[in-house]
C-alpha cells in the first residue's frame, strides 16, 4: 500500500488570488475547446514540475473521484 | 424601535452676514470620512469648516462592519470605546454551498489587542458619534448642514467656493479643500476628473431587517443558496435586532421591481423562515471598483468615496476612508502649521493610492469570483466551491470577499532604509501592533494609546538619545519608573518585545499615524533626527 503523499493544505501563502486571477485571465476570450487544451498543457506542465509520478496518479484520482461516474 | 435620525437645523454662518470666513481647510461632506478628519485636524489644533448637503446622518445603515484598525484610527479620535460598546463584535464567518457548510474561519487573531477585528455597526451610528464628538470642539470645527458646495475656484494657495444654502449663496475661501463628498462627488466634477477601473454589471439587493432571533453573531454567506435562485446571499447581524441582508440578484433585474417591498418580503422569508420581521432600508445596487489616477490636484484634495470606490464584500470601502483620513490629518496638519514642506501632500496620494489599489483588487476579485463571466470561470469556481468540503487548499480560494486589513507603506517615500540587525518585528511602513502595557501607576494600558498623534521614539530596555522636543516612550520589562523623567512603560504580557522585535537598546520612530518611519538596533539623535526630516521634507537642500 502506497502512503498517501499528496498535499492538500492550502500552500499559496498570500498569493492564492493571485494565482486564481492568473488562471481565469488566461482563459479569458478562449472557446470552450481552446479553455480545454489550455487547461491539458498546465496539468502537464505542472505535473512535470512536480517530477513525482506517485503524487500525480495520486491528485488525478482524486480529482476524477470528484467528478463521478466511476 | 427604528433608528431615529436627528435634523440638524441650518444655523445662518456670518459669511451670510458679510463676514467672509478665511478656513485653513474647507471639508465638503460630512459623511465618516469628511467628519473624522474635522475632528482628526482638531484634535492637532487646525481649524475646518465641514459642510454637508444634508441635515441628518447617512440614511439606511449602508456601511456596517468596522475593522480592527478603523477602530484604532477611531480610539485615536475618541469615538471608538461607544462604537465598540454599540457594535456587535464578531469573528467568526461560515461559507455555505448550497445547503452545506464548506469552510468558517475565525478571525480572532492573537490575544492582547485592544480592539476586535471587527464591529458591526450601523453607518448612522457611526455617524452620530462623530457628529457628536465633533461638537467637542466648537472653536476648531464649524460644521454646517444644509450648505451645498456648487462651485469652486482654485489658485495656487487656496480654493474659493461658492456654497448654496436656502438663505442664498456665499463665497468661502480655504487654504485646502478637501472632497469628502462620496461618490458622486461634486467637487469631482467641478473638475472634471474621472474615475478609471472596473464597473459590474450584477444587481444586488441589499436589506436591513429588524427582528428578534437568535442567529448568532457572524458572517453566513452562502454561494448558490438554496433558499434563492440567485448566485450568492449574506446575513450579518447588526445592533438593534437588525440584520442585514445581501442578495445576488443577475445583470438582468429590474431595480425598481426588486426595490418593491412586496417583492422583497418573499425573498427575505425564503431566508428567515416564519419569524416575524420588519424592512428597515432597501437598496439595489451594481458595484464599481475605481478609483481617481490622482487624489491631489494642488491645494484639492480627495478622500473617501469621492477618490475611490469599491464593493462591499470586505468591507473595504469606509475602512479605506478612515485610513485615509488617518494618512491624511497628520500631513495637513503638519503644512498648515508650516512644521513640514507642502510636498509632504504628494505623499498622500503615494501612499494611499497604494491603499485603494489593494482594496480595489481586492473587492474587485471577491466580486468576479460571485459573478463568473465565462464558462470557465464558472466550472472553475463550481470545482473550487465543491472541492472546499473535503480538500483544505480550495476553501483558500473560494472568494466570498477579503475583509478589509491596513495597507503596508514600506518602500515608499517616507520611509527610511530598514536596519538589517533587525530579525523580526514591524518594518518601517508597517502600521503599529496594539499590545497591553503596565504604566508606572500600575495600571494596565494599551500600547497605542500611547502613541497619539505626534512623532514619537519607541526605545526598549532604556531610553536613547533623541532630538531635542521628540517625544520618547520607553519599554521595559519590569515596573515602569518615571521618577527621571523619562516615560516608561512595562511590557505587560512580553508581547511588545515580540511583536517589534524589541532588542535593548534598540528604538523605532513613530509616525504620527501610528505607522512605523524608522528603525535602528543602534539609535542615535541624529539618525533619528534624519528619518523625521525625510519625512517631513525640511532638510536643507
Ligand atoms: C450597501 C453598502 C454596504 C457597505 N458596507 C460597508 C462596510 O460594511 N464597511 C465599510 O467600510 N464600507 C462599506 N460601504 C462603503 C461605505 O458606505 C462608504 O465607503 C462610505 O460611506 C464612504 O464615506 P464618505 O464619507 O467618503 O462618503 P459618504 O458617506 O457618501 O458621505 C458623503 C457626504 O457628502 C455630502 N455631499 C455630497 N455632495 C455634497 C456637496 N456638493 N456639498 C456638500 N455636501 C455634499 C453627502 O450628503 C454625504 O453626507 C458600504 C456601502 C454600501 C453602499
Amino acid at each position: 500500500m502506497s502512503e498517501a503523499k499528496l498535499d492538500t493544505s492550502f500552500r499559496l501563502g498570500t498569493r492564492g488570488d493571485d494565482v486564481y486571477a492568473a488562471l481565469i485571465a488566461a482563459h479569458d476570450g478562449l472557446s470552450a475547446d481552446e479553455s480545454a487544451r489550455l487547461n491539458a498543457r498546465l496539468v502537464l506542465m505542472l505535473a512535470n514540475h512536480l517530477g513525482d509520478a506517485a503524487i500525480v496518479i495520486e491528485a488525478i484520482e482524486r480529482a476524477r473521484a470528484g467528478i463521478g461516474k466511476l | 424601535m427604528r433608528y431615529q435620525h436627528q435634523r440638524f437645523p441650518f444655523v445662518r454662518p456670518p459669511d451670510l452676514n458679510g463676514r467672509p470666513t478665511r478656513a485653513p481647510v474647507l471639508i465638503v461632506g460630512a459623511g465618516p470620512v469628511g467628519l473624522a478628519l474635522a475632528v482628526d485636524l482638531a484634535l492637532r489644533g487646525v481649524k475646518s469648516v465641514l459642510l454637508d448637503d444634508g441635515d441628518t446622518v447617512s440614511v439606511g445603515s449602508r456601511a456596517i462592519c468596522w475593522s480592527k484598525r478603523t477602530l484604532e484610527i477611531f480610539d485615536r479620535l475618541g469615538v471608538a470605546s461607544r462604537m465598540v460598546a454599540k457594535g456587535v463584535t464578531w469573528r467568526v464567518g461560515r461559507l455555505f454551498h448550497r445547503d452545506k457548510e464548506v469552510y468558517n474561519f475565525d478571525l480572532l487573531p492573537e490575544p492582547g489587542h485592544k480592539h476586535p477585528a471587527f464591529i458591526n455597526l450601523q453607518q448612522y451610528y457611526v455617524e452620530e458619534y462623530l457628529i457628536d464628538r465633533a461638537r467637542d470642539f466648537p472653536e476648531l470645527i464649524d460644521l454646517r448642514f444644509k450648505s451645498k458646495l456648487v462651485d469652486i475656484e482654485r489658485a495656487n494657495d487656496g480654493v474659493t467656493a461658492d456654497v448654496e444654502t436656502p438663505e442664498g449663496h456665499y463665497r468661502l475661501e480655504a487654504d485646502w479643500l478637501v472632497a469628502c463628498d462620496g461618490v458622486r462627488s461634486t467637487v469631482r466634477g467641478l473638475l472634471g476628473l474621472g474615475f478609471v477601473g472596473r464597473t459590474f454589471e450584477e444587481r444586488f439587493l441589499i436589506t436591513d431587517i429588524k427582528m428578534k432571533a437568535d442567529f448568532p453573531s457572524e458572517r453566513w454567506f452562502w454561494f448558490e443558496p438554496p433558499f434563492h435562485s440567485g448566485q450568492s446571499a449574506l446575513l450579518h447581524k447588526q445592533p438593534d435586532d437588525v440584520y442585514r441582508i445581501d442578495l445576488q440578484l443577475g445583470p438582468e433585474a429590474d431595480p425598481e421591481v426588486e426595490r418593491r417591498p412586496e417583492n422583497v418580503r418573499p425573498r427575505i422569508e425564503a431566508i428567515v423562515g416564519d419569524r416575524p420581521f420588519e424592512i428597515d432600508w432597501i437598496s439595489v445596487y451594481t458595484f464599481q471598483c475605481r478609483r481617481l489616477e490622482r487624489f491631489v490636484h494642488g491645494r484639492v484634495v480627495f478622500a473617501g468615496d469621492s477618490a475611490h470606490i469599491v464593493s462591499p464584500f470586505g468591507a473595504r470601502g469606509g475602512n479605506g476612508g478612515i485610513q485615509d483620513v488617518d494618512n491624511l490629518a497628520w500631513k495637513l496638519a503638519a503644512i498648515a502649521k508650516s512644521e513640514a514642506s507642502e510636498s509632504l501632500i504628494a505623499t498622500y496620494d503615494e501612499e494611499r493610492i497604494r491603499g485603494a489599489d489593494e482594496n480595489i483588487l481586492n473587492s474587485a476579485r471577491s466580486t468576479s469570483f460571485m459573478t463568473p463571466k465565462s464558462q470557465m470561470e464558472r466550472i472553475f469556481r463550481e470545482e473550487a466551491l465543491a472541492m472546499a468540503a473535503t480538500e483544505p487548499f480550495a476553501r483558500r480560494l473560494v472568494n466570498s470577499g477579503r475583509l478589509s486589513l491596513p495597507c503596508l507603506l514600506d518602500r515608499l517615500s517616507l520611509q527610511s532604509e530598514d536596519d538589517p540587525g533587525f530579525l523580526g518585528g514591524l518594518a518601517p511602513g508597517s502600521p503599529c501592533l496594539d499590545a497591553p502595557i503596565i504604566d508606572n501607576l500600575g495600571n494596565r494600558a494599551w500600547l497605542l494609546n500611547e502613541i497619539l498623534g505626534h512623532f514619537l521614539v519607541l526605545s526598549f530596555g532604556h531610553p536613547v538619545d533623541v532630538p531635542h522636543g521628540v517625544a520618547q516612550l520607553t519599554v521595559v520589562d519590569g515596573p515602569a519608573d518615571c521618577a527621571d523623567g523619562h516615560t516608561r512603560v512595562q511590557d505587560a504580557d512580553g508581547l511588545i518585545a515580540q511583536r517589534y522585535g524589541g532588542i535593548p537598546g534598540a528604538a523605532y520612530l513613530l509616525r504620527p499615524d501610528q505607522h512605523v518611519a524608522a528603525r535602528f538596533v543602534k539609535p542615535t539623535a541624529e539618525k533619528i533626527a534624519t528619518a523625521i526630516e525625510r519625512v517631513l521634507g525640511l532638510e536643507a537642500a
